[in-house]
């Protein structure tokens, strides 16, 4: 049995922050979860796709987080628990569903896990996601650690169905991504069929519904307000002179600093684990009885400007300060030591911080990038494409693995935005200029963005070459599923979509599907491409080594060595590819024949053909 | 009780998460309160894996200077990650390298080892310097170098977790086909601690 589906409640396990939030889910009868995958949120998702059978319950991958988003609201509306995860960003592309679904409501319990990503170890921004409770009305709780991140869950659930409203679980990386001891619970029943009751003057979105709708939502907040006066996830500790609030991870930092620092006597923390609405009476309780006040929360001055205003309308007179110079930046994650150090300056106690290492000594360390993989697909691609346009192409890419062929010596990736912008900026770029434009873009990505972006490239005669780098997984998040995968391997039965179709049916006419690690083949669809005057579109098809390995489809293949009596030096495989698996010892290239899978890109690529595979000896 | 930081910083690929999940379940079973984070991602990719281990206290990273314990799977990584350390620090850390792509392709020189390791004594408690990769092969799998550094620290008898009790952890979680190879690379890694 999935060690997250046990009926043993008061059971201790270590649990990472997600699969405390999975398990959550399954304490509170979870009938339908839906998602998009993305950092730091995936582990949530992977986990029920590995639980559902076993569990009993609907789970699926979702085209992209709109779609998950509305996939999981029907079914809520339907009277049956659902939850949909996202990384911040995804909560972008779903926030057109999640404004006027907060108008509908929903008929049972509907959380919905944002990840934000301050510091941005995995994304494109850093964006505050706190700013959708505020701009779609929905209630927003944000745990602190492993314990709660489950807790929370169930009471989301139990909150959403009081308020027949969906409610955020907003979490950071440092929390998704934590492991800590968690006691778990009851398992709840699973009510798995539904039934949608005919009222379409509250769920269809005309002007004269959402007119009500708006002010039904309004009345809500006051609800929602009320429970949050009352939640036992909003604290106030202690009751000195000296005000703190904070929140999520940093509550721990805090909490750390305090002890460090020996002020627990001076100290009045307020800790927000119910923070939309924020309790105001509980706020003005907290600044009637302190002197001054520090917030301490991570990215933007939300809870700090929310607190302000409470104070100017109570006309509560304390200073309340949390980002300024010499305080806290907006930027990036904090850490226990700078959380440590801003309280002991502003409060006016001496730091207990140790002294870090005087590092000036060590020289430059050689950096270490994440890479592509020995014997990426991708890899192969770039090199084709850049032996055909050469260094001048420009090269809109997309979020994915092959993202990081931004790296030097490939150097094939000149924007980034956000999911499928690719295509869009392509069109952009290509109009504008002169310049060729080639662009990359991954098969999860193309179904979930790049579709209707692609059919503007074509309605709006745009010209230039799109190649879509399907590898046969969602790889950079964890072998995940999309539409264009045989899921057979997993066992799970679901309807496999050919991207090439999908392509012709959006119109374009001049499409090619080659395997990237025919070198020759990639070169000639490249040129074809440069040739071709208007939208050309290369599928470059060959399955992740990665995810072959782990569905145990891949070939069996000999490593490669380098013949050092044919090898002139030449370092094309070197300078052209620099595959990982590559390094030079002592003047000599040579091939780590652990890493190295036999993709036979280098070998096609040496001049000399000193790369040749490995003998076996038997 | 007194609070622990341990920071553990390798290579993707070279089983650092394991590792520290493991210490992790470890302080779990013997009813040590305990945080582990880490960062996600990296196992192929071959970038720089940080995580961390805290006892006692619920932060669960670790600032600059306040790693009580520093384990280095590779020796660049362990100077890399330097900062973390204060002058009562203790260093364990492999000495064999692996150079990132970036040194075959022109863009880094590899460190001077022996210097790199000088520094290290120079500035903190004390340093336990081991060839783990040389030690894993020796127990029988190359990757058992996560189990190596496992030994490494517990028989260094810095934090309060005995051999049995990881033992039985590596026995309860990892996979039974290398069962034999890890604890044979633990018990290698727990010798090599007494003589650094």
């Amino acid at each position: 049995m999935h060690k997250l589906l046990i009926d043993s409640p008061d059971e201790e396990m270590l649990l990472l922050g997600n699969d405390a939030i999975a398990r959550g889910a399954i304490e509170a009868g979870i009938a339908v979860a839906t998602c998009y995958p993305g950092t730091p949120s995936s582990e949530i998702p992977d986990n029920f796709f590995a639980m559902f059978r076993e569990g009993g319950f609907y789970f699926e991958y979702s085209t992209n987080e709109k779609v998950a988003l509305e996939v999981a609201a029907g079914a809520a509306i339907s009277g049956i628990r659902s939850m949909c995860t996202m990384k911040h960003v995804g909560m972008n592309v779903a926030s057109d569903t999640l404004m006027t679904l907060a108008y509908l409501g929903v008929n049972a319990g509907m959380v919905i896990i944002n990840a934000d990503d301050p510091l941005m170890f995995s994304s494109q921004n850093e964006q505050d996601n706190r700013y959708y409770a505020r701009l779609s009305g929905l209630p927003m709780m944000e745990p602190i650690n492993a314990q709660e991140m489950k807790d929370m869950t169930v009471a989301a659930f139990d909150l959403s169905e009081q308020l027949k409203l969906p409610v955020v679980l907003r979490t950071t990386t440092r929390l998704n991504h934590m492991r800590g001891m968690v006691k778990l619970g009851q398992i709840r029943q699973i009510k798995s069929k539904g039934f949608f009751k005919k009222d379409p003057f509250h769920y269809v979105a005309l002007p004269a519904v959402s007119r009500n709708l708006h002010k039904v939502l309004l009345e809500k907040y006051d609800q929602a307000l009320e429970i949050s006066e009352n939640s036992e996830y909003n604290q106030i500790i202690g009751n000195g002179k000296w005000g703190i609030v904070t929140n999520g991870v940093s509550m721990n930092y805090v909490q750390d600093a305090v002890k460090d620092l020996e002020i627990s006597d001076e100290v009045t923390i307020l800790r927000l684990g119910f923070s939309y609405p924020m309790p105001e009476n509980m706020i003005v309780k907290f600044l009637t009885n302190v002197e001054k006040v520090l917030v301490v929360e991570e990215l933007e001055p939300v809870m700090e400007n929310d607190i302000r205003s409470i104070a100017q309308a109570k006309e509560i007179v304390v200073p309340i300060k949390g980002k300024e110079k010499g305080l806290f930046s907006r930027l990036y994650e904090f850490d226990p030591g700078m959380v440590r150090r801003t309280i002991a300056s502003y409060f006016g106690v001496p730091d207990t911080s140790p002294e870090a290492v005087d590092v000036s000594g060590i020289p430059d360390l050689p950096g270490r990038p994440p890479n592509l993989c020995a014997g990426c697909p991708h890899r192969a691609m770039y090199y084709a494409i850049k032996q055909v346009y050469g260094p001048d192409a420009v090269h809109p890419s997309d979020i994915g693995c092959y993202t990081l062929g931004i790296l030097p010596p490939l150097k094939m990736a000149d924007i980034v935005i956000c999911m499928g912008a690719s295509i869009g900026t392509s069109c952009g770029i290509s109009k504008a200029t002169d310049q060729k434009v080639v662009s990359f873009i991954g098969d999860s990505t193309f179904f979930h963005a790049g579709i209707p972006a692609l059919i503007n490239a074509v309605h709006n005669n745009h010209k230039f070459t799109l190649v879509i780098l399907d590898n046969g997984t969602t790889a950079m998040t964890g072998n995940q599923p999309n539409p264009g995968v045989d899921t057979t391997p997993m066992g799970v039965d679901t309807t496999q979509i050919s991207i090439e179709s999908l392509v012709r049916g959006c119109g374009v006419e001049h499409v090619q599907v080659v395997n990237p690690l025919q070198v020759k083949k990639g070169i000639e669809a490249a040129q074809a491409s440069k040739d071709f005057d208007g939208i050309s579109v290369i599928i470059s098809k060959e399955i992740c080594p990665l995810y072959a390995r782990a569905i145990k489809k891949a070939k069996k293949v000999r490593p490669f060595y380098v013949n050092q009596d044919k090898c002139k030096q030449h370092l094309d495989c070197i300078n052209l590819l620099a595959c990982p698996a590559m390094y030079i010892d002592d003047g000599k290239t040579m091939i780590n024949e652990v890493l190295c899978i036999g993709c036979t890109v280098c070998a096609q690529v040496c001049p000399e053909n000193a790369i040749v595979p490995l003998k076996i000896e038997n | 009780m007194e609070t622990k930081r341990i920071v553990f910083v390798g290579v993707g690929g070279q089983g650092n998460l394991l590792a520290s999940r493991l210490l992790g379940e470890a302080c779990l079973s013997a009813g040590i309160p305990a945080v582990v984070s880490e960062i996600h991602g990296m196992a192929q990719r071959g970038g720089i894996v940080e995580s961390a281990v805290v006892m006692g206290a619920s932060s669960p990273i670790v600032s600059a200077g306040e790693a009580d314990i520093l384990i280095g799977f590779e020796p660049s990584e362990t100077l890399r990650a330097l900062n973390k350390c204060n002058k009562n620090t203790v260093v364990i850390t492999n000495i064999h390298p692996l150079p990132p792509f970036t040194v075959a392709i022109g863009q880094g020189v590899y460190p001077d080892i022996d210097k790199g390791l000088d520094l290290i004594r120079d500035n903190v408690r004390s340093l336990i310097a081991l060839d783990g990769d040389e030690l894993a092969a020796k127990a029988g799998n190359p990757l058992s170098l996560n189990m190596v550094m496992l030994g490494a620290l517990v028989g260094s008898k810095v934090i309060p977790l005995d051999e049995d009790t990881l033992k039985e952890t590596i026995s309860k979680t990892t996979k039974q086909a290398f069962l034999d190879s890890n604890l044979k690379a633990f018990d290698f890694g727990v010798a090599a601690s007494k003589i650094g």
